[in-house]
């Protein structure tokens, strides 16, 4: 399929044995911006990291931009924000040195960073507002801080299909702003843009397609101000009693 | 320098240094990925390989290589399967070293003594075999450990992501395995199975209490290996004390140093760090007799355009005659 940054057909994931998504079909247009939403334990994680090859799918098929899954070799043009509350490890590294990670599909084995790496891993600090601090440590940076290190990962490989899972938890509404300015100003490249959330605030405005997952299964996929009045019955009539289980979050069941 | 004048000394000396400088490169890596115990489980393997040498009449240094490198091995496997978590695969390992090496040394007539020179060093008695051998052991860690810095920071640093960066996770997780396998029965002579951890992590440990970036953690956690090293061969010469505990102390002894000069630098930059510019009202200072300025005494922050008075919880901003709460 052409034209397509990410076709999954008839995907099924198990996860110790337990059907987690289950016979989804979603494509994702160049350029489009859609969002994956869905409450706790939806599947909606399980379903795009299936998407990037980190989940063995039980059965279905995967094409990242026009190549099935297991041909996939350009992964420079994919960008991931995977769902972490920290973008610290064991040892220290500067904000710097975890953004220039983010540059190792387009260098060779053993070459020294171009001008060019340096030249996108200074764009990325910008976008998310991190320049003054790229020398320090990201364990002293706060949550949300954190969170932009990892979105300024996934922008320095200037991907043309950007994957993020849940990237404003714990970011502050000035800075879940600023992300939505740089993911706009992606999308008007023509960068396709998967966002996983349960709530999605200031993102609101730029997605052009909703998909909601309900326990592994697509309930809902079309325009996102159609999703509150289409999934959220459809919730209530199937409420599973899960805590946090409200499947489009709170920033759409408010929404006047 | 009288120690450099026997032949022994000075292939200790070179054993030293070589350890110094590969565990913690390496070391760092096993930290990073919060692995940190991993040299111990791979220590303990290699015992297994000591006895193995010693009961087909191989060189000890050869088999050791062999099985720890083999044990290292399915270790991550265990752990990138899932089938263990790091810590219990690392814990199965240490039992099943331990328990077969002296099992095997048994059964090759000799006794748990036979061991000592494995498990707590014999730098002095190193040969020139197997000086060649820990040389050239060495320069793999090192060129692999450097060389692919950029890779293996990744990998440890966010294994999933290094993933959908095309990179080759599980060969890469088996490399660092593999290397840290090579380097613990390269310290093996040095500083002993049962302490070669200690000279990949505690140098780390040390490192990381003063510096920010990661590349600057590895060439210090290095430089403090051989310094460590070294001064601990020669500290046991001139003291008369066996030289693999000298080297851990001395290591040891450099953390309780730098870890509180590490706590002061962190809040030294922390009180320094400058204040987010934002409006403020105009609220006026209680009479304040004190002059800041420049040197007054107080922590002078950037805040904005401008600079605040840090004392008592207060932030005083110089305004015509009088202090602004800021």
């Amino acid at each position: 399929m052409t034209g397509s940054a990410l076709h999954v057909h008839d995907l099924t994931v198990a996860l110790g044995g337990r059907p987690v998504v289950r016979r989804v079909d979603l494509t994702v247009r160049t350029g489009e911006f859609v969002t994956v939403l869905g409450g706790n334990g939806s599947g909606k994680s399980t379903l795009v990291r299936a998407a990037l090859g980190l989940v063995p799918a039980t059965s279905g098929e995967v094409e990242l931009l026009g190549s099935p899954l297991p041909r996939f070799r350009d992964w420079h043009r994919v960008g991931y924000v995977p769902q972490r509350t920290s973008a610290a490890s064991g040892v220290p590294a500067t904000v710097r040195e975890v953004v220039t990670s983010g540059r190792l599909a387009h260098r060779r084995l053993l070459r020294r960073l171009a001008r060019r790496d340096h030249a996108a891993v200074d764009a990325a600090l910008d976008a998310v507002d991190l320049s003054d601090r790229a020398g320090d440590s990201v364990a002293e940076l706060s949550g949300g801080q954190q969170q932009r290190v990892l979105i300024a990962r996934a922008l320095v490989t200037d991907p043309d299909l950007l994957v993020l899972d849940e990237p404003t938890a714990g970011v502050d509404l000035p800075h879940q702003n600023l992300l939505s300015e740089v993911l706009e100003s992606h999308s008007a490249r023509g960068v396709a843009i998967v966002l996983v959330a349960h709530e999605l605030g200031p993102l609101d405005r730029l997605v052009d397609r909703a998909v909601v997952l309900r326990d592994g299964r697509v309930v809902f996929d079309g325009s996102p101000g159609d999703a509150t009045t289409t999934a959220a019955p459809h919730h209530h009539a199937h409420g599973d009693g899960t805590p946090g289980g409200d499947v489009l979050g709170p920033g759409w069941a408010d929404r006047p | 320098m009288s120690l450099l004048s026997y032949e022994f000394m000075q292939r200790a000396l070179v054993a030293a240094l070589l350890t110094g400088l590969a565990a913690p490169a390496i070391g760092t890596y096993l930290v990073q990925k919060r692995l940190a115990l991993l040299g111990d489980g791979i220590g303990h393997v290699a015992l297994t390989g000591v006895a193995l040498g010693l009961l087909t009449g191989q060189a000890p240094l050869v088999t050791a290589v062999i099985v720890a490198v083999a044990g290292a091995a399915v270790i991550e496997l265990l752990r990138l399967r899932g089938r263990a978590s790091g810590d219990v695969a690392l814990a199965l390992f240490f039992y099943g070293g331990i328990a077969g090496g002296v099992l095997l040394t048994g059964l090759a007539g000799g006794s748990a003594a036979t061991l000592n020179g494995y498990l707590f060093g014999a730098i002095t008695t190193v040969s020139d075999a197997e000086l060649v051998l820990v040389v050239a052991l060495t320069a793999l860690v090192l060129l692999v450990g450097l060389g692919l810095s950029p890779q293996l920071f990744a990998v440890c640093q966010d294994e999933e992501h290094a993933r959908v960066s095309g990179l080759p996770v599980a060969v890469y997780s088996m490399l660092v395995a593999v290397l840290a396998a090579v380097t613990v029965t390269v310290a093996m002579r040095t500083v002993g199975l049962l302490l070669v951890s200690a000279l990949m992590v505690v140098p780390v440990a040390t490192a990381q209490q003063v510096a920010r970036g990661f590349r600057l953690t590895l060439l210090l956690a290095m430089g403090i290996g051989v310094v460590a090293s070294l001064a601990g061969v020669w500290t046991s010469f001139e003291a008369g004390t066996a030289p693999g505990p000298t080297i851990v102390l001395l290591a040891l002894l450099g953390f309780a140093v730098a870890s509180p000069v590490g706590g002061l630098l962190r809040r030294r930059r922390r009180v320094h760090a400058p204040f987010e510019p934002a409006p403020h009202g105009h609220d006026v200072a209680e009479t304040h007799p004190h002059v800041h300025g420049p040197g007054c005494g107080h922590v002078a922050v950037e805040h904005g355009d401008h600079v605040d008075y840090v004392h008592d919880g207060h932030r005083h901003v110089p305004h015509d005659d009088h202090y602004d709460e800021h």
